[in-house]
């Protein structure tokens, strides 16, 4: 074999030349979230709807967002939703729109954005994410973004038609002009990209229902491809507090941005740099870190040489510094949160939990964790009906169903790589059977539960560039177990007492159901000559007395008493909602235009009247009751001698069995 | 003795109507019906060391329906004793299993069944003989026939006459009931009676025709005898005065099986009346046969966990503190083996029939 040719400077230097963005993006398209067609048309959705999302939160704007998708003929006859491989992605909102000359640059140029450049928190965070999806819309149909803009009532809505020049990462504007728009202020982006619809898990359906559970300030409207409409209603009325922007930590760093902050600053001594570009470093203290890191404070930053730059690293690194400020990060609370559980998922009880900041490599975050339990109260009142009797040795199927985990960073959904994100982790590791779950070895627990984990900061670590799962900082660990332990802790209160109150229902229950038995063998006993109805009602009679009819309505909590030692809860009843009533309450009265939907586990309308305002009775009133209900024991038997009626193994079974 | 049978089922189901009534009159009264059912454990059984026999106390236990934990007992109870009731009037006689069968149903809306399992229902039929007073023949429920009988005697069975002498080596198969309304005893000429624990043993012997040498009657329950077994030993014993030897594995089981043909069982003691041998005597296997046979200590096994505090649990029963009884457990504890009748032919097939058995009655080795 002939060994390969040599290839000479001058023949490499043909093939040097620069590469063209969409060959850059063809390249990365799997860390932008362009992998595959269905992830695509999600992707689509996510870049726009954080981006109207961000303007409006930075604007002061309570959100109204809507979401059409719609399919496009590729020519031929249109293709039902399912086959459809191309698709219109449009969305709304109201936010404060773009100024004219911006609209170009920011939909059809890669890397241009506003929060790139700033330590605040925020959806978007690289300034490629709109225009990479128009980028996708071009390369897979050729077709331009088109967007409509109007940065206020008494501005003129602006439309335009712009595609990326791919050679030079430039935009070409295809068409600009004013129009007539309906809407007083925001934004509208229309994209067509080849894409996949599907529901189910990550689709862009579930995507949307996440978002609307950590977002409830928003208002979200979804034409799906199928024509319906689904609206999410605002259940929550106050638009997050602002987050601050910060400096960055010295903890937080890594070498490389050093150099670069060492070239940016405007500062003219290494002292001065330190204090001014840092969070956290006063002028004492920055010259302290100098001396320690043998460098003159005035040393112009420019000129410090990499060794020494290393030296200074290294020095920042291990000088105790005060931890950052937390007020650049805003949670979702845990009013926000109880409220977005409880419109979007049907259940009896949901928790919610804000854990005080903490720091990670010196970015501060917040952690937030919240559980939706149950099946609704409905379900849970009716008894499972078994499709048919039992044969000897079958069971109950047990309930198998996992609990769901439902991830955010910064208020977004993340619906891929679950295993390797450091939310689910915790999840795994938190023993659900001390909070009456069952849970099987490393398993997620078992029960109809939604368990939601929320990460907000500056700067979310995430596991790789395509930004899918957290990572697994034994700081964010410890913080996300300790907020789940604390949402586990109420659950199993509500668990317990449910099974407290359940143990009476039940008991009032069999009575009812045994009575008919024991009367019909009385019947037959009788010679079929028994008044059967007047010694049925004797017997209910007795039962109810027995059971005591209100202690049972107490123990079920239907008195009104709201959920003691369970702080930002809702307990959802038959007869009612005890807890955060107001929220629930904001949450059923949100004025909902009903679609056509017929979404099983959507509270398009809750059912259940609110009892706002009927809060807790004191404690010791509820302590009280919990007295009377131990005094409610077994009716004393008339027998004399009684003993306790389990039977002892007699000596034949014992002997048998050793056998 | 032999009462007129309708009469007998009259009493019986007028027993059995008699708990509607408890739970009518108690609803009239606005009060919880309840049974008092009398204990069958231990803690309620006692020694008769006059009569020799284990008799049944006086506690009881309430059932009420009203009362989560017995609710479910409580309906068990009274679709069994209408169950009961049913076979009175209709006069069959039925298994535990088919009376299972029989109240096992699904409750009106619900998917909850009366019984699971026959365990379920088998204690139930015990708990309301022992309540009512009244036999498990009388209730009219059989257990399965499982008993066989060979040797020179004489029943008359639905008007057939059956001579256990001229039934080949498979001999008669013991009827569940044997009440005399039921079987009669026309002639016997035995000398004695034996019996067997295992089929085994019990084939060994008929084939070998040990009963027409010995002059005897071979009787075996495969196991812990049935009702109608032990019951026809009693009346071979009672009626024709045949002395009762008990062949077993020794083991606690072993022992166990004796002493229930001996004094009645403490489950069901109030039958010991009709059921309990107290002079049946002990013949093997004995804890010293071992050694007197010199049956080589690799034949016999080693007890178990179970088999210890079983042994234990015996040695501290009111009838084994003759002090003959007292050696011959702890020698078996000493020992640490326990040896099956099956060991014996190790020696040789025939054994037993031979040489084990033939000593052991010429010395009169048994225990009381
Ligand atoms: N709907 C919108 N309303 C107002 N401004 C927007 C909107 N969409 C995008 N922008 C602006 O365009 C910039 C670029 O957006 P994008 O390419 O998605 O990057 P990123 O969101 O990471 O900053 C944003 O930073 C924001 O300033
Ligand atoms: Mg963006």
């Amino acid at each position: 074999m002939k060994p390969a040719p040599a290839v000479t400077a001058v023949e490499m230097g043909t093939r040097q030349r620069e590469i063209s963005v969409s060959e850059f993006f063809t390249k990365n398209r799997h860390l932008l979230g362009f992998d595959n067609p269905r992830k695509a048309l999600l992707t689509c959705v996510k870049e726009a709807v954080d981006n109207s999302l961000d303007a409006c939160e930075e604007a002061g704007i309570l959100p109204d967002v809507t979401v059409k998708l719609e399919t496009v003929a590729d020519g031929q006859t249109p293709a039902t939703p399912s086959q459809a491989t191309r698709f219109r992605v449009t969305v709304t909102d109201n936010g404060p729109g773009i100024v004219r000359a911006q609209v170009p640059r920011i939909f059809a140029k890669l890397l241009y954005g506003s929060k790139f450049h700033r330590m605040r928190m925020s959806r978007g965070q690289q300034g490629i994410g709109i225009s990479a999806a128009g980028m996708y819309g071009q390369l897979t149909t050729g077709k331009p973004v088109k967007v409509i803009s109007r940065t206020g009532p008494r501005a003129t809505a602006h439309y335009f038609e712009v595609q990326i020049d791919t050679k030079k990462n430039e935009p070409l504007v295809h068409e600009n002009k004013q129009i007539e728009w309906t809407q007083p202020q925001g934004t509208e982006v229309a994209i067509e990209v080849e894409g996949r619809y599907q529901k189910g898990r990550a689709s862009v359906d579930e995507w949307l229902e996440q978002t609307s559970i950590a977002n409830p300030h928003v208002r979200l409207v979804y034409h799906t491809p199928e024509g319906e409409t689904k609206e999410y209603p605002r259940t929550y009325h106050e638009l997050p507090p602002s987050p601050k922007e910060i400096k960055p930590h010295p903890y937080g760093i890594e070498f490389g941005m050093l150099l670069k902050m060492l070239q940016d600053t405007k500062s003219h001594t290494v002292a001065g740099f330190l204090a001014g570009d840092f969070c956290r470093v006063s002028p004492a203290l920055a010259e302290d870190i100098c001396k320690a890191a043998k460098l003159s404070p005035d040393t112009k930053p420019r000129g410090v040489k990499p060794h020494l730059a290393e030296v200074l690293y290294k020095t920042l690194q291990t000088t105790k510094i005060m931890a950052p400020p937390t007020n650049c990060i805003s949670p979702i609370g845990e009013k926000a949160i109880l409220s977005g559980l409880y419109k979007q998922i049907k259940g009896e009880f949901y928790t919610a939990v804000s854990r005080p900041p903490a720091v990670y490599r010196g970015n501060p975050f917040i952690i937030e964790a919240g559980l939706a339990f149950g099946k609704g109260p409905e379900e849970s009142v009716k008894p499972q009906q078994a499709a048919m009797p039992l044969a000897e040795g079958e069971d109950h199927g047990q309930d198998t169903e996992l609990a769901r985990v439902i991830r955010y960073a910064n208020r977004v959904p993340l619906l891929f790589q679950q295993s390797a994100c450091a939310t689910f982790k915790a999840v795994l590791n938190t023993t659900w059977r001390n909070y009456g779950m069952t849970q099987s070895r490393g398993a997620l627990p078992a029960g109809p539960m939604v368990i939601f984990v929320h990460m907000a900061s500056v700067w979310v670590p995430f596991t790789s560039e395509s930004k899918e799962a957290i990572a697994d900082y034994d700081e964010i660990q410890k913080e996300i177990r300790l907020a789940l332990r604390e949402a586990g802790r109420r659950l199993g209160i509500f668990l317990r007492r449910k099974e407290r109150a359940a143990g009476e229902f039940r008991r009032r229950n069999i009575f009812d159901l045994y009575i008919e038995e024991v009367v019909e063998a009385c019947n037959r006993l009788k010679g079929g000559k028994l008044p059967t109805e007047q010694l049925k009602e004797q017997l209910h009679k007795i039962a109810s007395t027995r059971t005591g009819g209100l202690k049972t309505d107490e123990a079920l909590g239907k008195t009104g008493a709201g959920p003691e030692g369970l702080p930002h809860s809702i307990i959802v009843t038959m007869e009612g909602i005890e807890g955060e009533a107001e929220v629930a309450q904001q949450a059923a009265t949100a004025p909902v235009i009903a679609g056509t939907a017929t979404q099983s586990d959507q509270r398009l309308v809750a059912k259940a009247p609110v009892k706002a305002g009927k809060k807790s009775k004191s404690v010791a009133a509820i302590k009280d009751k919990a007295g009377q209900q131990d005094l409610f024991v077994e009716p004393a038997s008339p027998v004399k001698k009684a003993v306790p009626p389990k039977r002892r193994p007699t000596a034949t079974r014992n002997i048998r069995k050793g056998k | 003795m032999a009462q007129a049978k309708p009469k007998k089922n009259g009493a019986v189901e007028k027993k059995l109507i008699g708990m509607a009534d408890v739970v009518i009159a108690a609803a009239q009264r606005a009060k919880d019906p309840t049974f008092a059912i009398p204990i069958r454990a231990l803690s309620n059984v006692s020694f008769n060391p006059r009569k020799g026999l284990i008799e049944m106390g006086e506690k009881k236990q309430a059932r009420s329906f009203f009362n989560v934990g017995m609710a479910k007992k409580f309906m068990q109870t009274m679709l069994v004793a209408d169950a009961l009731s049913e076979l009175q009037r209709a006069d069959l006689t039925t298994s535990l299993r088919e009376i299972y069968y029989r109240t096992k149903h699904t409750i009106q809306d619900s998917h909850e069944n009366t019984f699971d399992t026959q365990d379920e229902s088998d204690p139930i039929i015990e708990d309301l003989e022992v309540s009512l007073v009244a036999l498990r023949e009388e209730l009219h429920v059989r257990a399965e026939n499982s008993g066989s009988i060979v040797g020179p005697v004489v029943f008359g069975d639905d008007g057939d006459r059956v001579d256990c002498a001229k039934l080949g080596k498979g001999g008669y198969s013991v009827p569940s009931i044997v009440e005399p309304e039921y079987l009669e005893i026309r002639r016997c000429t035995a000398d004695f009676l034996l019996l067997v624990e295992k089929g085994t043993q019990w084939n060994r012997l008929s084939e070998d025709k040990f009963w027409r040498r010995y002059n005897c009657v071979l009787l075996t329950g495969n196991g812990q005898p049935p009702r109608g077994v032990r019951r026809l030993a009693r009346r071979l014993h009672e009626e024709h005065r045949l002395p009762v030897y008990v062949l077993v594995d020794n083991d606690p089981w072993g022992y166990y099986i004796y002493s229930v043909v001996k004094q009645g069982s403490i489950n069901l003691a109030f039958e010991s009346q009709r059921m309990a041998i107290p002079k049946a005597k002990f013949i093997g296997l004995s804890s010293a046969d071992p050694e007197r046979y010199e049956l080589p200590r690799n034949v016999g096994i080693k007890l178990n966990d179970k088999d210890i505090t079983r042994a234990k649990e015996l040695l501290n029963y009111r009838w084994f503190q003759k002090p003959a009884w007292q050696e011959e457990i702890k020698r078996m504890l000493a020992n640490g083996l326990k040896f099956e009748l099956d060991a014996l032919a190790n020696k040789d097939f025939q054994y037993l029939t031979k040489k084990y058995l033939p000593r052991k009655l010429k010395e009169k080795d048994w225990l009381d």
